[in-house]
């Protein structure tokens, strides 16, 4: 009977989907036609003209009118039936998002397992889409397969509901990974080509990953949206900066000099401000994240304006620097001289730095203070009734969340070895932030995956000579970042509030530990 | 004496444009509670809109009064930045109306992001210089060192400013329309239950802040002649500094808010220094917010369990 009147409902819905589609591409036409349709260019002398792009305008209309009949007509025209699907979560869309993970990271590690042992065996297997050959060396190849096919266990995880077992596994699993990694990279791109490897996705990755586990102390364990995280960032890395140059203080003096520095301005600033709800704590720090931002632009004599600090000092291994001197670690160890061998260096000290914010934040859960946290974000009012001291409580979480920003603060600046304040902008906040919310406030894994999405994919998109063919020879994916990001923190909102992994392993329970979905839990307002 | 009336003026227009972008966030926030964070943004898309009509005009009809040139990029920066604002309401906000607290308000960070990367990816990166308009001046006090004067723009903007409030305030106060929009901002549920459609109110509420921030938009186009991509931010976060200092919620508050931003704007960078007026601008929002968060003409926010 229901489908009767559903395939009933249906065949007169298509002339409704045609009109509705047909509005929804007329209004796409207003919204992109002066944006996309036209463009301004500037002419030799310097003045606005219009060029006319009607191809792009019409594709874009095409595609939305396109798309939206086509939901209208497959997806959203069985909407009755999905919402009865939604009541109970084991058979409804949760359980078929599952199933469709699970089965994508069975395909996807199967696939990339199998190549990896046919490349390895010699025979490589003649078209895969991951790389266009002869682009790229096989060493990358394997490694870009060795990436996918630990993300194919993490969707395969996930797709099993995440069992305290699976889950048990993944973090040594993934650790184990993350250790090995360089030298994977080096057996696999040679000595030259793993650089890259390391620096461009080794590290740059593990520094997000650390500051989203940092922020998720702060936005995801104790509810306060803070938009102003990078503030401490870049206290972290111009504490080391002038420290290191103007009184010549080792790295690893200084490493907890700026962790502290930052924490004592995470209380100074937090400290007034606690007390505000929710989006107006978000307003504030983003205003004390650009006062900050702007100090440092316009006080010269402090931080060197716009121009910034450069020459800051490298880390060393515990006093051994990294250089061609008879002093440096090469010649200590006898080996012969190579840039990477601080690569690999910083890269094991931003591994240890981002699990020390993991380990601190998993055993924080489990204290009176990370519970308190917890507690704190799902109802700020019941916790002042049960005698919480809350302005204590936040102040811990933001001081510790600052911490963390300030040791990847200072290790930036170890690494770059010139900073500016171009690098602490709102955007790089927000960027950060949208690694937390897209991974799922409050999980670990979460911020992992979105980071490794989000910093990764881009590194990767870059490589990818396909698209250059779609889009012509001067696409550049990093253009699209921002937009991307945007677009993809308004859908994860949409589509999974709690961010992509949103289940919770309580730290107290009654009898078994059961990890709950985030969708259980209600926030109150506070 | 000289230059304090100069910057009087100059403030008073500035803070023309803050107040009517600060009234789109004092509305939506009025109504539904929400920090609209890509307000900014919007009021940016609007200046683009009318920079591209402006260049449109050129093109298709050649030179037209200014006047018309104006009126034309007024409206059709007004309908399209209207048409923004009620997509993206409809799109990024509305399905997150009893998700949980912060989802509309990283929704809208989403959208901010969106917006301004977008323009960027289409329109170039580089700040778009547009001709200047109306820059005549009438000098009001002749003095030996230093002339007070007052631009046919400056004109402009305050009397488009006016009217507009006018009409604004007369919607809000003497229209169904504007009843309905107060019934809702004091308690949607009863509204709803005594037959005020809440969600389109609540569209409309968004179409008007969007058609203000439009006129903003054009006002800033013609008054600097030039915008960019990241133009949304910083007078977004005046904007919203304005309608905090007002007292959130309230309309007058807005305008007078926006006027006071803009006065201590200029008057910070003709006597302190002009490199911190920013600073200037986000400690008061601070400032306000950590010691009196109800603003100047707000009321009160009762925290209930």
């Amino acid at each position: 009977m229901a489908n009767e009147t559903q395939t009933g409902g249906r065949s007169v819905d298509i002339g409704h989907a045609a009109k509705d589609a047909l509005l929804a591409g007329l209004i796409a036409l207003g919204l992109f036609g002066v944006f996309i349709g036209l463009q301004t260019v500037q002419d030799i002398s310097n003045r606005l003209v219009l060029k006319v792009r009607p191809e792009a305008l019409a594709v874009i209309v095409g595609i939305i009118v396109v798309g939206r009949f086509l939901l209208n007509v497959f997806v959203w025209g069985r909407e009755p039936s999905h919402k009865a699907a939604v009541a109970s979560p084991s058979g409804g869309l949760l359980g078929m998002f599952k199933r469709l993970c699970f089965l994508v990271g069975v395909v996807v590690t199967l696939v990339a397992v199998v190549d990896i042992g046919f490349r390895l065996a010699g025979g490589a297997l003649p078209n895969m889409p991951i790389s266009p050959p002869g682009t790229m060396g096989l060493g990358s190849i394997i490694l870009i397969e060795a990436v996918a096919a630990l993300f194919g266990v993490v969707l395969i995880a996930f797709g099993q509901n995440m069992t305290e077992r699976a889950a048990a596994l993944l973090g040594p699993a993934g650790i184990g990974f993350l250790a090995a990694f360089p030298i994977i990279a080096i057996l696999g791109a040679g000595w030259g080509g793993s650089l890259k490897w390391i620096d461009n996705f080794g590290i740059q990755i593990l520094i997000y990953v650390m500051l989203g586990w940092g922020l998720n102390i702060v936005v995801g364990l104790a509810g306060l949206l803070d938009l102003g995280y990078v503030a401490f960032y870049a206290v972290g890395a111009y504490s080391y900066a002038l420290l290191a140059k103007e009184f010549g203080l080792s790295f690893w003096i200084l490493l907890p000099l700026a962790g502290i520095l930052s924490a004592f301005w995470g209380i100074i600033l937090g400290f007034p401000v606690l007390r505000l709800r929710g989006d107006y704590l978000a307003i504030v720090t983003l205003a004390f994240g650009e006062i900050i931002r702007m100090v440092l632009v316009n006080w010269v004599d402090f931080s060197g304006g716009y121009a910034g600090i450069s020459g800051i000092p490298r880390p060393t291994l515990f006093g051994i620097p990294f250089n061609a001197t008879d002093e440096g670690f090469a010649a200590r160890f006898g080996l012969e001289f190579s840039p990477i061998y601080r690569t690999i260096f910083l890269y094991y000290l931003i591994l240890c730095l981002a699990l020390l914010t993991a380990f601190v934040t998993v055993r924080m859960r489990r204290m009176p203070v990370g519970r308190a946290w917890e507690a704190l974000r799902e109802d700020e009012i019941a916790c002042r009734s049960l005698g919480i001291n809350t302005t204590n409580t936040k102040l811990t979480a933001f001081a510790l969340g600052a911490m963390f920003g300030g040791f990847a603060g200072s290790f930036f600046s170890a690494r770059q070895g010139f900073i500016s304040p171009e690098s602490f902008t709102f955007i790089e906040s927000a960027q950060i932030l949208a690694i937390v919310v897209l991974g799922g406030m409050g999980s670990l894994y979460g911020v992992v995956i979105a980071a490794v999405v989000l910093v990764g994919g881009f590194e990767i998109m870059r490589e990818l000579d396909f698209l250059k063919q779609i889009f012509g020879n001067d696409f550049d994916p990093a253009l699209y970042r921002g937009l991307i990001f945007g677009a993809s923190m308004v859908v994860i909102m949409l589509w999974k509030p709690r961010g992509l992994i949103s289940t919770r392993t309580p730290t107290a329970f009654l009898k078994e530990r059961k990890t709950v979905s985030g969708d259980l839990v209600k926030e109150g307002h506070g | 004496m000289e230059v304090f009336l100069q910057q009087l003026i100059n403030g008073i227009t500035l803070g023309s444009i803050y107040g009517l972008i600060a009234i789109g966030y004092t509305m939506v926030f009025g109504i539904i509670g929400m920090v609209n964070f890509a307000h900014g943004d919007v009021f940016m898309v609007s200046a683009f809109i009318a920079m591209i009509t402006f260049l449109l005009i050129g093109a298709l009809v050649g030179s037209v009064p200014v006047v018309i040139a104006i009126v034309l990029m007024l409206v059709v920066a007004m309908v399209l930045t209207s048409l923004w604002n009620w997509t993206i309401e409809r799109v990024a906000y509305r399905p997150l109306r009893g998700s949980f607290r912060l989802a509309p308000l990283i929704s809208a960070i989403g959208v901010s992001i969106f917006l301004s990367n977008f323009v960027q990816v289409t329109q170039g990166p580089r700040n778009k210089p547009v001709p200047g308009m109306l820059n005549d001046v009438i000098i009001l006090v002749e003095s030996p060192t230093y002339n007070v004067a007052i631009s046919y723009k400056q004109i402009m903007i305050m009397v488009v400013t006016a009217i507009l409030l006018a009409a604004f305030w007369y919607l809000v106060q003497k229209t169904s329309l504007g009843r309905a929009q107060r019934a809702c901002e004091q308690d949607r549920k009863m509204a709803s239950l005594l037959g005020i459609d809440v969600d389109r109110t609540i569209s409309i509420t968004f179409v008007m802040g969007a058609a203000l921030a439009a006129v903003a938009g054009v006002m800033y186009m013609v008054y600097y002649g030039v915008v960019s991509f990241s133009d949304g931010f910083n007078p977004g976060v005046k904007a919203f500094t304005a309608a905090v200092l007002g007292g959130i919620g309230s309309l007058p508050g807005a305008v007078v808010g926006g006027l006071l931003i803009g006065l201590i704007e200029v008057f910070w960078s003709a006597y302190f220094t002009i490199d911190y007026k920013d600073v200037a601008a986000f400690s008061i929002l601070a400032i306000t917010l950590i010691f009196m968060p109800q603003g100047l003409l707000g009321k009160p926010e009762v925290e209930k369990v």
